[in-house]
Protein backbone atom coordinates (compact mmCIF):
# COMPACT_ATOMS: atom_id res chain seq x y z
CA UNK A 1 0.00 0.00 0.00
CA UNK A 2 2.90 2.30 0.63
CA UNK A 3 3.82 2.53 -3.05
CA UNK A 4 0.52 3.31 -3.71
CA UNK A 5 0.30 6.42 -1.72
CA UNK A 6 2.91 8.33 -2.39
CA UNK A 7 1.83 8.03 -6.21
CA UNK A 8 -1.43 9.39 -5.73
CA UNK A 9 -1.67 12.48 -7.58
CA UNK A 10 -2.02 15.74 -5.45
CA UNK A 11 -6.20 16.63 -5.41
CA UNK A 12 -7.33 19.96 -6.45
CA UNK A 13 -10.54 21.48 -7.71
CA UNK A 14 -9.38 22.50 -11.12
CA UNK A 15 -9.70 18.75 -11.97
CA UNK A 16 -13.05 19.46 -13.68
CA UNK A 17 -10.72 21.70 -16.33
CA UNK A 18 -8.32 18.93 -16.49
CA UNK A 19 -10.75 16.07 -17.28
CA UNK A 20 -12.56 18.08 -19.53
CA UNK A 21 -9.45 18.58 -21.24
CA UNK A 22 -8.33 14.96 -21.11
CA UNK A 23 -11.54 13.75 -22.43
CA UNK A 24 -12.25 16.27 -24.98
CA UNK A 25 -8.80 15.92 -26.48
CA UNK A 26 -9.11 12.23 -26.85
CA UNK A 27 -12.49 12.41 -28.41
CA UNK A 28 -10.93 15.28 -30.99
CA UNK A 29 -8.02 12.78 -31.83
CA UNK A 30 -10.89 10.27 -32.36
CA UNK A 31 -13.14 11.78 -34.69
CA UNK A 32 -10.06 13.41 -36.55
CA UNK A 33 -8.33 10.36 -37.19
CA UNK A 34 -11.96 9.02 -38.43
CA UNK A 35 -12.58 12.04 -40.78
CA UNK A 36 -15.38 10.06 -42.89
CA UNK A 37 -17.92 10.16 -40.32
CA UNK A 38 -17.32 14.12 -40.23
CA UNK A 39 -17.51 14.66 -43.81
CA UNK A 40 -20.45 12.21 -44.66
CA UNK A 41 -22.32 14.89 -41.47
CA UNK A 42 -21.24 17.50 -43.10
CA UNK A 43 -22.43 16.48 -46.69
CA UNK A 44 -25.63 16.37 -46.29
CA UNK A 45 -26.17 20.42 -45.48
CA UNK A 46 -23.83 21.18 -48.36
CA UNK A 47 -26.06 18.74 -50.74
CA UNK A 48 -29.49 20.62 -49.08
CA UNK A 49 -27.61 24.25 -49.84
CA UNK A 50 -26.66 23.17 -53.71
CA UNK A 51 -29.49 20.80 -54.84
CA UNK A 52 -32.76 22.65 -52.77
CA UNK A 53 -31.55 25.75 -52.01
CA UNK A 54 -31.84 26.77 -56.33
CA UNK A 55 -35.16 26.13 -55.72
CA UNK A 56 -35.78 28.72 -53.65
CA UNK A 57 -34.27 31.42 -55.82
CA UNK A 58 -37.15 32.23 -57.88
CA UNK A 59 -39.47 32.49 -54.92
CA UNK A 60 -37.70 34.56 -52.99
CA UNK A 61 -40.09 37.68 -53.65
CA UNK A 62 -42.88 35.56 -52.24
CA UNK A 63 -41.33 34.51 -49.21
CA UNK A 64 -40.76 38.54 -47.91
CA UNK A 65 -36.88 37.94 -48.21
CA UNK A 66 -34.53 39.66 -50.73
CA UNK A 67 -32.07 36.66 -50.98
CA UNK A 68 -32.98 33.75 -50.90
CA UNK A 69 -30.12 31.84 -49.07
CA UNK A 70 -30.25 34.68 -46.48
CA UNK A 71 -33.77 32.65 -45.39
CA UNK A 72 -32.51 29.25 -46.44
CA UNK A 73 -28.68 29.10 -44.53
CA UNK A 74 -29.99 29.67 -41.55
CA UNK A 75 -32.34 27.20 -41.12
CA UNK A 76 -30.21 24.84 -42.44
CA UNK A 77 -27.60 26.01 -39.68
CA UNK A 78 -29.64 25.26 -37.54
CA UNK A 79 -30.98 21.73 -38.78
CA UNK A 80 -26.62 20.93 -38.73
CA UNK A 81 -27.40 22.24 -34.83
CA UNK A 82 -29.63 19.85 -34.08
CA UNK A 83 -29.46 16.71 -35.85
CA UNK A 84 -25.50 16.40 -36.37
CA UNK A 85 -25.63 16.56 -32.47
CA UNK A 86 -29.16 14.54 -31.92
CA UNK A 87 -27.00 11.53 -33.72
CA UNK A 88 -23.44 11.91 -31.58
CA UNK A 89 -25.15 9.34 -28.82
CA UNK A 90 -24.65 6.68 -31.46
CA UNK A 91 -20.36 7.19 -30.69
CA UNK A 92 -21.48 6.80 -26.69
CA UNK A 93 -22.98 3.21 -27.51
CA UNK A 94 -19.87 2.10 -29.08
CA UNK A 95 -18.01 3.56 -26.49
CA UNK A 96 -19.89 1.43 -23.70
CA UNK A 97 -19.58 -1.69 -25.60
CA UNK A 98 -15.97 -1.23 -25.91
CA UNK A 99 -15.60 -0.53 -22.02
CA UNK A 100 -14.57 2.70 -22.78
CA UNK A 101 -17.24 4.92 -20.67
CA UNK A 102 -16.92 2.22 -17.71
CA UNK A 103 -13.26 2.48 -17.16
CA UNK A 104 -14.03 6.37 -17.29
CA UNK A 105 -16.28 5.90 -14.70
CA UNK A 106 -13.87 3.61 -12.19
CA UNK A 107 -11.58 6.53 -12.31
CA UNK A 108 -11.60 9.26 -10.05
CA UNK A 109 -12.59 11.74 -12.93
CA UNK A 110 -15.52 13.81 -12.93
CA UNK A 111 -18.72 12.74 -13.93
CA UNK A 112 -19.26 16.51 -15.26
CA UNK A 113 -16.05 16.36 -17.60
CA UNK A 114 -16.62 12.89 -18.95
CA UNK A 115 -19.66 14.45 -20.67
CA UNK A 116 -18.27 17.92 -20.94
CA UNK A 117 -15.40 16.88 -22.80
CA UNK A 118 -17.61 14.93 -25.44
CA UNK A 119 -19.74 17.89 -26.03
CA UNK A 120 -17.18 20.33 -26.84
CA UNK A 121 -15.90 18.10 -29.42
CA UNK A 122 -19.06 18.17 -30.85
CA UNK A 123 -19.32 21.31 -30.39
CA UNK A 124 -16.18 22.27 -32.33
CA UNK A 125 -17.05 19.98 -35.25
CA UNK A 126 -20.35 22.01 -35.07
CA UNK A 127 -18.82 25.09 -35.65
CA UNK A 128 -16.19 24.22 -38.23
CA UNK A 129 -19.05 22.65 -40.58
CA UNK A 130 -21.19 25.37 -40.14
CA UNK A 131 -18.62 28.03 -40.98
CA UNK A 132 -18.06 25.52 -44.02
CA UNK A 133 -21.45 25.85 -45.03
CA UNK A 134 -21.62 29.59 -44.93
CA UNK A 135 -18.71 30.08 -47.05
CA UNK A 136 -20.04 27.82 -49.16
CA UNK A 137 -23.21 29.31 -49.91
CA UNK A 138 -21.13 32.85 -50.57
CA UNK A 139 -20.81 32.05 -54.12
CA UNK A 140 -23.87 30.46 -54.53
CA UNK A 141 -25.45 34.78 -53.55
CA UNK A 142 -25.46 34.36 -49.52
CA UNK A 143 -25.42 38.16 -48.70
CA UNK A 144 -25.35 38.49 -44.77
CA UNK A 145 -23.85 40.76 -42.23
CA UNK A 146 -20.65 39.38 -40.30
CA UNK A 147 -21.99 40.19 -37.41
CA UNK A 148 -25.29 38.39 -38.02
CA UNK A 149 -23.48 34.98 -39.21
CA UNK A 150 -21.59 35.08 -35.96
CA UNK A 151 -24.08 35.74 -33.46
CA UNK A 152 -26.27 32.73 -35.26
CA UNK A 153 -22.79 30.67 -34.87
CA UNK A 154 -23.07 30.92 -31.21
CA UNK A 155 -26.90 30.35 -31.19
CA UNK A 156 -25.92 26.84 -33.02
CA UNK A 157 -23.40 25.99 -30.56
CA UNK A 158 -25.17 26.66 -27.76
CA UNK A 159 -28.37 24.49 -29.53
CA UNK A 160 -25.41 21.53 -30.24
CA UNK A 161 -24.84 21.25 -27.25
CA UNK A 162 -27.83 20.97 -25.41
CA UNK A 163 -28.42 18.74 -27.93
CA UNK A 164 -25.55 16.13 -27.72
CA UNK A 165 -26.14 16.48 -23.96
CA UNK A 166 -29.53 15.21 -24.29
CA UNK A 167 -28.32 12.02 -26.83
CA UNK A 168 -25.46 11.19 -24.62
CA UNK A 169 -28.33 11.49 -21.93
CA UNK A 170 -30.75 8.74 -23.95
CA UNK A 171 -27.58 6.63 -25.33
CA UNK A 172 -26.58 5.63 -21.72
CA UNK A 173 -29.58 5.29 -20.60
CA UNK A 174 -30.50 2.69 -23.48
CA UNK A 175 -27.29 1.38 -24.50
CA UNK A 176 -28.64 0.04 -27.76
CA UNK A 177 -28.75 1.26 -31.25
CA UNK A 178 -31.95 -0.49 -31.38
CA UNK A 179 -33.60 1.20 -29.24
CA UNK A 180 -31.84 4.68 -30.05
CA UNK A 181 -32.21 4.77 -33.78
CA UNK A 182 -36.01 4.10 -33.68
CA UNK A 183 -36.17 6.59 -30.87
CA UNK A 184 -34.16 9.81 -33.02
CA UNK A 185 -36.09 8.48 -36.34
CA UNK A 186 -39.62 9.42 -34.46
CA UNK A 187 -38.43 12.87 -33.35
CA UNK A 188 -36.76 14.13 -35.72
CA UNK A 189 -39.21 14.22 -39.10
CA UNK A 190 -42.00 15.65 -37.00
CA UNK A 191 -39.60 18.38 -35.54
CA UNK A 192 -37.94 19.10 -38.52
CA UNK A 193 -41.29 19.26 -40.73
CA UNK A 194 -42.76 21.98 -37.66
CA UNK A 195 -39.69 23.97 -37.78
CA UNK A 196 -39.67 25.75 -41.24
CA UNK A 197 -36.52 25.15 -41.71
CA UNK A 198 -36.69 24.13 -45.10
CA UNK A 199 -39.74 26.83 -46.41
CA UNK A 200 -40.73 29.87 -43.31
CA UNK A 201 -43.64 28.42 -41.39
CA UNK A 202 -45.50 32.01 -42.58
CA UNK A 203 -46.51 29.89 -45.76
CA UNK A 204 -48.81 27.25 -44.02
CA UNK A 205 -52.18 27.60 -43.49
CA UNK A 206 -53.16 28.88 -40.14
CA UNK A 207 -53.41 25.28 -37.96
CA UNK A 208 -50.39 24.22 -39.40
CA UNK A 209 -48.76 27.61 -37.96
CA UNK A 210 -50.44 27.40 -34.76
CA UNK A 211 -48.83 23.90 -33.95
CA UNK A 212 -45.62 25.33 -35.18
CA UNK A 213 -45.58 27.98 -32.86
CA UNK A 214 -45.57 25.18 -30.04
CA UNK A 215 -42.19 24.45 -31.46
CA UNK A 216 -39.43 25.95 -29.62
CA UNK A 217 -36.95 25.04 -32.62
CA UNK A 218 -39.03 27.14 -35.38
CA UNK A 219 -38.43 30.22 -33.13
CA UNK A 220 -34.93 29.65 -32.85
CA UNK A 221 -34.67 29.34 -36.91
CA UNK A 222 -36.55 32.56 -36.67
CA UNK A 223 -34.40 34.06 -34.63
CA UNK A 224 -31.44 32.96 -36.88
CA UNK A 225 -33.08 34.42 -39.66
CA UNK A 226 -33.48 37.63 -38.36
CA UNK A 227 -29.69 37.63 -37.09
CA UNK A 228 -28.82 36.70 -41.02
CA UNK A 229 -30.87 39.87 -41.72
CA UNK A 230 -29.23 42.10 -39.41
CA UNK A 231 -32.00 42.20 -37.66
CA UNK A 232 -30.45 42.91 -34.01
CA UNK A 233 -33.10 44.62 -32.43
CA UNK A 234 -36.07 42.57 -32.96
CA UNK A 235 -37.78 40.17 -30.79
CA UNK A 236 -37.66 38.18 -33.01
CA UNK A 237 -33.65 37.41 -33.09
CA UNK A 238 -33.83 37.42 -29.38
CA UNK A 239 -36.66 35.11 -28.96
CA UNK A 240 -34.82 32.42 -30.79
CA UNK A 241 -31.87 33.45 -28.89
CA UNK A 242 -33.35 33.52 -25.32
CA UNK A 243 -35.45 30.13 -26.16
CA UNK A 244 -31.85 28.18 -27.34
CA UNK A 245 -30.07 28.86 -24.19
CA UNK A 246 -33.45 27.59 -22.21
CA UNK A 247 -32.90 24.42 -23.99
CA UNK A 248 -29.26 24.36 -23.37
CA UNK A 249 -29.82 24.86 -19.84
CA UNK A 250 -32.76 21.79 -19.79
CA UNK A 251 -30.39 19.83 -22.23
CA UNK A 252 -27.08 20.33 -19.61
CA UNK A 253 -29.18 19.53 -16.75
CA UNK A 254 -30.59 16.11 -18.21
CA UNK A 255 -27.00 15.52 -19.65
CA UNK A 256 -25.49 15.95 -16.34
CA UNK A 257 -27.95 13.97 -14.19
CA UNK A 258 -27.73 11.42 -16.45
CA UNK A 259 -23.54 10.84 -16.16
CA UNK A 260 -23.68 11.34 -12.27
CA UNK A 261 -26.27 8.76 -11.46
CA UNK A 262 -24.73 5.18 -11.85
CA UNK A 263 -24.86 3.36 -14.93
CA UNK A 264 -26.20 0.64 -13.94
CA UNK B 1 -8.11 -4.03 2.04
CA UNK B 2 -11.46 -5.02 1.37
CA UNK B 3 -13.95 -5.30 4.38
CA UNK B 4 -17.44 -5.59 3.49
CA UNK B 5 -20.51 -6.35 5.41
CA UNK B 6 -24.21 -7.13 4.24
CA UNK B 7 -23.33 -5.67 1.14
CA UNK B 8 -26.70 -6.00 -0.99
CA UNK B 9 -28.01 -5.12 -4.46
CA UNK B 10 -31.35 -5.59 -5.48
CA UNK B 11 -32.64 -4.66 -8.97
CA UNK B 12 -36.23 -4.63 -10.30
CA UNK B 13 -37.23 -6.32 -12.82
CA UNK B 14 -41.00 -6.15 -14.15
CA UNK B 15 -42.00 -4.87 -10.55
CA UNK B 16 -40.60 -8.04 -8.93
CA UNK B 17 -37.14 -7.82 -6.79
CA UNK B 18 -34.04 -9.79 -7.58
CA UNK B 19 -31.71 -10.02 -5.02
CA UNK B 20 -28.50 -10.29 -7.51
CA UNK B 21 -26.27 -10.25 -3.97
CA UNK B 22 -27.92 -10.79 -0.88
CA UNK B 23 -25.87 -10.13 1.86
CA UNK B 24 -22.23 -10.48 1.34
CA UNK B 25 -19.69 -10.27 4.07
CA UNK B 26 -16.35 -10.33 3.30
CA UNK B 27 -12.31 -9.45 3.96
CA UNK B 28 -9.42 -9.57 1.77
CA UNK B 29 -5.90 -8.76 3.43
CA UNK B 30 -3.23 -6.32 1.30
CA UNK B 31 -0.59 -9.07 -0.34
CA UNK B 32 -3.40 -11.71 -1.06
CA UNK B 33 -4.57 -12.68 -4.10
CA UNK B 34 -8.44 -14.13 -3.52
CA UNK B 35 -10.57 -15.76 -6.08
CA UNK B 36 -14.59 -14.91 -6.12
CA UNK B 37 -15.36 -18.34 -7.38
CA UNK B 38 -19.38 -18.86 -8.68
CA UNK B 39 -20.90 -19.70 -11.89
CA UNK B 40 -22.42 -17.13 -14.28
CA UNK B 41 -25.76 -15.17 -12.80
CA UNK B 42 -24.19 -15.71 -9.06
CA UNK B 43 -23.26 -12.07 -8.30
CA UNK B 44 -19.92 -12.27 -8.59
CA UNK B 45 -19.73 -9.25 -11.62
CA UNK B 46 -22.55 -7.30 -9.34
CA UNK B 47 -20.25 -7.93 -6.45
CA UNK B 48 -17.48 -6.75 -8.34
CA UNK B 49 -19.06 -3.58 -9.48
CA UNK B 50 -20.15 -2.71 -6.20
CA UNK B 51 -16.98 -2.46 -4.67
CA UNK B 52 -15.37 -0.85 -7.28
CA UNK B 53 -18.20 2.13 -6.90
CA UNK B 54 -19.92 1.50 -10.49
CA UNK B 55 -22.77 0.19 -8.52
CA UNK B 56 -24.47 1.98 -5.18
CA UNK B 57 -25.55 -0.99 -2.76
CA UNK B 58 -28.76 -1.15 -1.71
CA UNK B 59 -27.73 -2.27 1.60
CA UNK B 60 -24.55 -3.54 4.01
CA UNK B 61 -21.13 -1.01 4.00
CA UNK B 62 -17.24 -1.67 2.83
CA UNK B 63 -14.45 -0.16 3.08
CA UNK B 64 -12.31 -0.38 0.40
CA UNK B 65 -8.26 0.54 0.34
CA UNK B 66 -9.08 2.41 3.87
CA UNK B 67 -11.63 4.55 2.30
CA UNK B 68 -15.57 4.02 2.68
CA UNK B 69 -17.22 2.85 -0.43
CA UNK B 70 -20.56 5.47 0.17
CA UNK B 71 -18.93 8.44 2.03
CA UNK B 72 -16.24 8.38 -0.33
CA UNK B 73 -16.39 6.89 -3.79
CA UNK B 74 -13.81 9.64 -5.28
CA UNK B 75 -11.38 7.99 -2.81
CA UNK B 76 -12.22 4.67 -3.65
CA UNK B 77 -11.48 4.97 -7.34
CA UNK B 78 -7.85 6.73 -6.82
CA UNK B 79 -6.66 3.86 -4.75
CA UNK B 80 -8.08 1.11 -6.88
CA UNK B 81 -7.20 -0.31 -10.29
CA UNK B 82 -10.38 -2.59 -11.88
CA UNK B 83 -10.12 -4.58 -15.31
CA UNK B 84 -13.65 -5.08 -16.74
CA UNK B 85 -14.79 -7.92 -18.53
CA UNK B 86 -15.72 -6.12 -21.26
CA UNK B 87 -12.39 -4.45 -22.09
CA UNK B 88 -11.50 -0.69 -21.60
CA UNK B 89 -9.88 0.27 -24.84
CA UNK B 90 -11.80 1.53 -28.28
CA UNK B 91 -10.83 -0.24 -31.07
CA UNK B 92 -10.05 2.84 -33.26
CA UNK B 93 -7.59 4.06 -30.50
CA UNK B 94 -3.75 3.51 -30.78
CA UNK B 95 -2.94 1.14 -27.54
CA UNK B 96 -0.21 3.58 -25.73
CA UNK B 97 -2.65 6.59 -26.29
CA UNK B 98 -5.40 4.91 -23.88
CA UNK B 99 -2.70 3.96 -21.57
CA UNK B 100 -2.03 7.55 -21.47
CA UNK B 101 -4.98 8.96 -21.44
CA UNK B 102 -6.36 6.62 -18.63
CA UNK B 103 -3.49 7.77 -16.12
CA UNK B 104 -4.22 11.35 -17.15
CA UNK B 105 -8.01 11.20 -15.62
CA UNK B 106 -5.98 10.54 -12.65
CA UNK B 107 -3.94 13.38 -12.50
CA UNK B 108 -1.04 12.33 -13.81
CA UNK B 109 1.06 14.59 -16.43
CA UNK B 110 1.71 12.93 -19.72
CA UNK B 111 5.28 12.45 -19.21
CA UNK B 112 5.03 10.35 -16.29
CA UNK B 113 2.31 8.21 -17.59
CA UNK B 114 4.01 7.79 -21.00
CA UNK B 115 7.11 6.35 -18.61
CA UNK B 116 4.88 4.07 -16.76
CA UNK B 117 2.71 2.87 -19.44
CA UNK B 118 6.02 1.88 -21.42
CA UNK B 119 7.03 -0.21 -18.35
CA UNK B 120 3.91 -1.94 -18.36
CA UNK B 121 3.92 -2.73 -21.73
CA UNK B 122 7.73 -4.06 -21.32
CA UNK B 123 6.71 -6.08 -18.21
CA UNK B 124 3.31 -7.40 -19.67
CA UNK B 125 5.25 -8.61 -23.05
CA UNK B 126 3.18 -5.84 -24.88
CA UNK B 127 6.79 -4.51 -26.14
CA UNK B 128 6.54 -2.71 -29.86
CA UNK B 129 2.31 -2.89 -29.49
CA UNK B 130 2.39 1.50 -28.83
CA UNK B 131 0.90 2.48 -31.94
CA UNK B 132 -1.29 -0.38 -32.38
CA UNK B 133 -4.87 -0.02 -32.72
CA UNK B 134 -6.75 -3.09 -29.88
CA UNK B 135 -8.64 -3.92 -32.71
CA UNK B 136 -5.80 -5.40 -34.65
CA UNK B 137 -4.31 -7.08 -31.22
CA UNK B 138 -4.87 -10.84 -29.76
CA UNK B 139 -7.36 -11.74 -27.16
CA UNK B 140 -4.41 -11.84 -24.96
CA UNK B 141 -2.52 -9.02 -25.95
CA UNK B 142 -5.83 -7.17 -25.44
CA UNK B 143 -6.45 -7.91 -22.22
CA UNK B 144 -3.06 -7.36 -21.18
CA UNK B 145 -3.70 -4.25 -22.44
CA UNK B 146 -6.90 -3.66 -20.02
CA UNK B 147 -4.33 -4.90 -17.21
CA UNK B 148 -2.07 -2.04 -18.31
CA UNK B 149 -4.90 0.37 -18.14
CA UNK B 150 -5.50 -1.08 -14.80
CA UNK B 151 -2.21 -0.46 -13.12
CA UNK B 152 -1.26 2.56 -14.92
CA UNK B 153 -2.16 4.81 -11.41
CA UNK B 154 0.00 1.96 -9.16
CA UNK B 155 -3.24 0.71 -7.36
CA UNK B 156 -2.55 -1.06 -3.85
CA UNK B 157 -5.78 -3.07 -5.05
CA UNK B 158 -6.75 -4.44 -8.24
CA UNK B 159 -9.84 -5.88 -9.45
CA UNK B 160 -10.00 -8.53 -11.89
CA UNK B 161 -13.25 -9.68 -13.82
CA UNK B 162 -12.79 -12.79 -15.42
CA UNK B 163 -9.39 -12.14 -16.73
CA UNK B 164 -9.33 -15.51 -18.62
CA UNK B 165 -12.48 -15.83 -19.77
CA UNK B 166 -12.22 -16.47 -23.96
CA UNK B 167 -8.52 -17.09 -24.16
CA UNK B 168 -6.35 -20.46 -25.58
CA UNK B 169 -4.90 -22.25 -22.83
CA UNK B 170 -1.56 -20.94 -24.11
CA UNK B 171 -2.86 -17.22 -23.03
CA UNK B 172 -4.31 -17.71 -20.03
CA UNK B 173 -1.35 -19.85 -18.27
CA UNK B 174 0.37 -17.02 -19.42
CA UNK B 175 -1.87 -14.07 -17.90
CA UNK B 176 -1.64 -16.51 -14.37
CA UNK B 177 1.77 -15.72 -14.72
CA UNK B 178 1.57 -12.03 -15.10
CA UNK B 179 -1.26 -11.90 -12.23
CA UNK B 180 1.57 -13.62 -10.00
CA UNK B 181 3.69 -11.15 -10.93
CA UNK B 182 1.43 -8.25 -9.87
CA UNK B 183 1.43 -9.13 -6.02
CA UNK B 184 4.82 -10.83 -6.23
CA UNK B 185 7.14 -7.90 -8.31
CA UNK B 186 4.48 -4.58 -7.18
CA UNK B 187 3.08 -6.03 -3.94
CA UNK B 188 -0.45 -5.41 -5.73
CA UNK B 189 -3.44 -7.21 -3.63
CA UNK B 190 -5.69 -8.97 -6.44
CA UNK B 191 -9.33 -9.68 -6.05
CA UNK B 192 -10.38 -11.66 -8.82
CA UNK B 193 -13.94 -13.81 -10.13
CA UNK B 194 -14.13 -16.79 -12.03
CA UNK B 195 -16.13 -19.29 -13.05
CA UNK B 196 -13.06 -21.58 -14.10
CA UNK B 197 -11.81 -24.11 -11.05
CA UNK B 198 -8.53 -24.48 -12.59
CA UNK B 199 -7.85 -21.12 -12.40
CA UNK B 200 -9.14 -20.56 -8.61
CA UNK B 201 -7.13 -23.33 -7.39
CA UNK B 202 -3.99 -22.56 -9.62
CA UNK B 203 -4.06 -18.79 -8.67
CA UNK B 204 -5.54 -17.69 -5.74
CA UNK B 205 -4.60 -17.80 -1.74
CA UNK B 206 -8.09 -18.05 -0.69
CA UNK B 207 -11.42 -18.37 -2.56
CA UNK B 208 -14.70 -17.16 -1.93
CA UNK B 209 -17.42 -19.34 -3.63
CA UNK B 210 -20.58 -17.53 -4.59
CA UNK B 211 -24.02 -19.20 -5.03
CA UNK B 212 -27.44 -17.37 -5.89
CA UNK B 213 -25.75 -13.73 -4.18
CA UNK B 214 -24.50 -15.27 -0.77
CA UNK B 215 -21.03 -16.62 -0.11
CA UNK B 216 -21.38 -20.06 0.63
CA UNK B 217 -18.02 -20.78 1.55
CA UNK B 218 -14.27 -19.44 2.10
CA UNK B 219 -11.26 -20.73 2.85
CA UNK B 220 -7.85 -22.19 0.83
CA UNK B 221 -8.00 -24.09 -2.01
CA UNK B 222 -6.63 -26.79 0.25
CA UNK B 223 -8.90 -26.10 3.01
CA UNK B 224 -12.34 -26.25 1.04
CA UNK B 225 -11.05 -29.37 -0.31
CA UNK B 226 -9.96 -30.91 2.77
CA UNK B 227 -14.16 -29.98 4.38
CA UNK B 228 -15.03 -32.34 1.78
CA UNK B 229 -14.67 -35.04 4.23
CA UNK B 230 -11.89 -37.77 2.44
CA UNK B 231 -10.98 -38.56 -0.73
CA UNK B 232 -12.76 -39.63 -3.42
CA UNK B 233 -13.05 -43.65 -4.26
CA UNK B 234 -13.67 -44.90 -7.42
CA UNK B 235 -14.53 -48.63 -7.86
CA UNK B 236 -15.39 -49.74 -11.43
CA UNK B 237 -16.42 -53.62 -11.55
CA UNK B 238 -17.06 -55.66 -14.40
CA UNK B 239 -20.57 -56.73 -14.07
CA UNK B 240 -22.77 -54.56 -13.30
CA UNK B 241 -24.43 -57.10 -10.18
CA UNK B 242 -21.66 -57.17 -8.24
CA UNK B 243 -21.62 -53.10 -7.93
CA UNK B 244 -24.12 -53.24 -4.88
CA UNK B 245 -21.66 -56.12 -2.77
CA UNK B 246 -18.68 -53.31 -3.68
CA UNK B 247 -20.94 -50.00 -2.32
CA UNK B 248 -21.18 -52.42 0.76
CA UNK B 249 -17.47 -52.85 1.06
CA UNK B 250 -16.43 -49.24 0.33
CA UNK B 251 -19.21 -47.90 2.94
CA UNK B 252 -17.92 -50.23 5.70
CA UNK B 253 -14.52 -48.45 5.49
CA UNK B 254 -13.59 -46.25 8.39
CA UNK B 255 -15.09 -42.84 8.24
CA UNK B 256 -16.83 -43.43 4.31
CA UNK B 257 -20.03 -41.83 3.17
CA UNK B 258 -22.59 -44.29 1.84
CA UNK B 259 -21.11 -44.49 -2.14
CA UNK B 260 -23.57 -43.74 -5.42
CA UNK B 261 -23.44 -46.71 -7.80
CA UNK B 262 -24.22 -46.01 -11.24
CA UNK B 263 -24.29 -48.95 -13.47
CA UNK B 264 -21.23 -50.39 -13.25
CA UNK B 265 -18.96 -47.76 -11.37
CA UNK B 266 -19.16 -46.87 -7.65
CA UNK B 267 -18.09 -43.64 -6.22
CA UNK B 268 -17.71 -42.87 -2.56
CA UNK B 269 -15.94 -40.82 -0.16
CA UNK B 270 -12.93 -42.18 2.49
CA UNK B 271 -10.62 -40.30 4.63
CA UNK B 272 -6.90 -41.24 4.01
CA UNK B 273 -8.06 -42.41 0.48
CA UNK B 274 -4.25 -44.32 -0.02
CA UNK B 275 -4.51 -46.47 2.55
CA UNK B 276 -8.62 -46.60 1.98
CA UNK B 277 -7.54 -48.02 -1.24
CA UNK B 278 -5.13 -50.83 -0.03
CA UNK B 279 -7.88 -52.37 2.06
CA UNK B 280 -10.61 -52.21 -0.06
CA UNK B 281 -8.30 -54.31 -2.57
CA UNK B 282 -7.73 -56.87 -0.36
CA UNK B 283 -11.73 -56.92 0.62
CA UNK B 284 -12.72 -56.77 -3.11
CA UNK B 285 -9.92 -59.82 -3.39
CA UNK B 286 -11.02 -62.06 -1.28
CA UNK B 287 -14.59 -61.71 -2.17
CA UNK B 288 -13.62 -62.42 -5.68
CA UNK B 289 -15.09 -59.46 -7.21
CA UNK B 290 -13.69 -58.43 -10.94
CA UNK B 291 -12.16 -55.19 -11.08
CA UNK B 292 -12.24 -52.86 -14.12
CA UNK B 293 -10.40 -49.85 -12.63
CA UNK B 294 -9.77 -48.59 -8.95
CA UNK B 295 -8.88 -45.12 -8.16
CA UNK B 296 -8.57 -42.54 -5.47
CA UNK B 297 -7.95 -39.12 -6.12
CA UNK B 298 -7.34 -35.85 -4.19
CA UNK B 299 -11.26 -33.76 -4.37
CA UNK B 300 -11.16 -30.94 -6.58
CA UNK B 301 -12.86 -27.62 -6.09
CA UNK B 302 -15.73 -28.92 -8.46
CA UNK B 303 -15.99 -31.63 -5.09
CA UNK B 304 -16.19 -28.63 -3.00
CA UNK B 305 -18.87 -26.71 -5.01
CA UNK B 306 -20.92 -29.71 -5.98
CA UNK B 307 -21.15 -30.33 -1.68
CA UNK B 308 -21.60 -26.76 -0.57
CA UNK B 309 -24.83 -26.11 -3.91
CA UNK B 310 -25.54 -29.50 -4.82
CA UNK B 311 -24.83 -28.71 -8.21
CA UNK B 312 -21.48 -28.96 -10.47
CA UNK B 313 -19.63 -26.29 -11.91
CA UNK B 314 -19.26 -28.11 -14.87
CA UNK B 315 -22.39 -28.21 -16.22
CA UNK B 316 -22.48 -24.58 -16.89
CA UNK B 317 -24.90 -23.48 -19.07
CA UNK B 318 -26.87 -26.78 -18.45
CA UNK B 319 -30.97 -26.41 -18.57
CA UNK B 320 -31.51 -28.40 -15.59
CA UNK B 321 -29.83 -27.57 -11.82
CA UNK B 322 -30.29 -31.35 -10.41
CA UNK B 323 -27.15 -33.06 -9.87
CA UNK B 324 -25.98 -35.58 -12.44
CA UNK B 325 -25.90 -37.83 -10.09
CA UNK B 326 -29.76 -37.82 -9.55
CA UNK B 327 -30.20 -37.86 -13.11
CA UNK B 328 -28.56 -41.19 -13.93
CA UNK B 329 -30.22 -42.46 -10.86
CA UNK B 330 -33.81 -41.58 -12.52
CA UNK B 331 -33.30 -43.34 -15.44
Amino acid sequence: MSTATTALPTESTSNLARDTYTVFARAMRMSLRNPAWLVISLMQPILYILLFGPLLEPLSGQLGSGNAYQLFVPGILVQLGIFGALFVGFGLIAEYRAGVIESQRVTPASRTALLLGRVLRDVVVLLVQGTLLVLVSIPLGLRAPWLGVVLTLVVIALLGAAFASVSYALALTLKSEDAFAPLLNAVVLPVLLLSGILLPMTLAPGWLQAISDVNPLKHVVEGARAFFDGDYGSSTAWWGAGLTVAMGVLGWWFGVRRFRQESS
Amino acid sequence: MIHARGLARTFRKKKQEVHAVAGVDLDVEAGEIVGFLGPNGAGKTTTLRMLTTLLVPTAGTATVAGCDLVADPVGVRRRIGYVSQSGSTAPEARAGEEVVDHARLYGISTAEATTRGKQLFRELDLDGLWERQPKTMSGGQRRRLDIALGLVHVPGLVFLDEPTTGLDPQARANLWQHIRGLREERGTTVFLTTHYLDEADALCDRILVIDSGRIVASGTPDELKSQVGGDVLTVTVQHPDQAGRVAALMGALPGAEAPQVTDTRVVGRAPHGGAALVSLVRELDAAGIAVAGIESRRPSLDDVFLGLTGRSLREEGAPSAVPTEQLEEAR
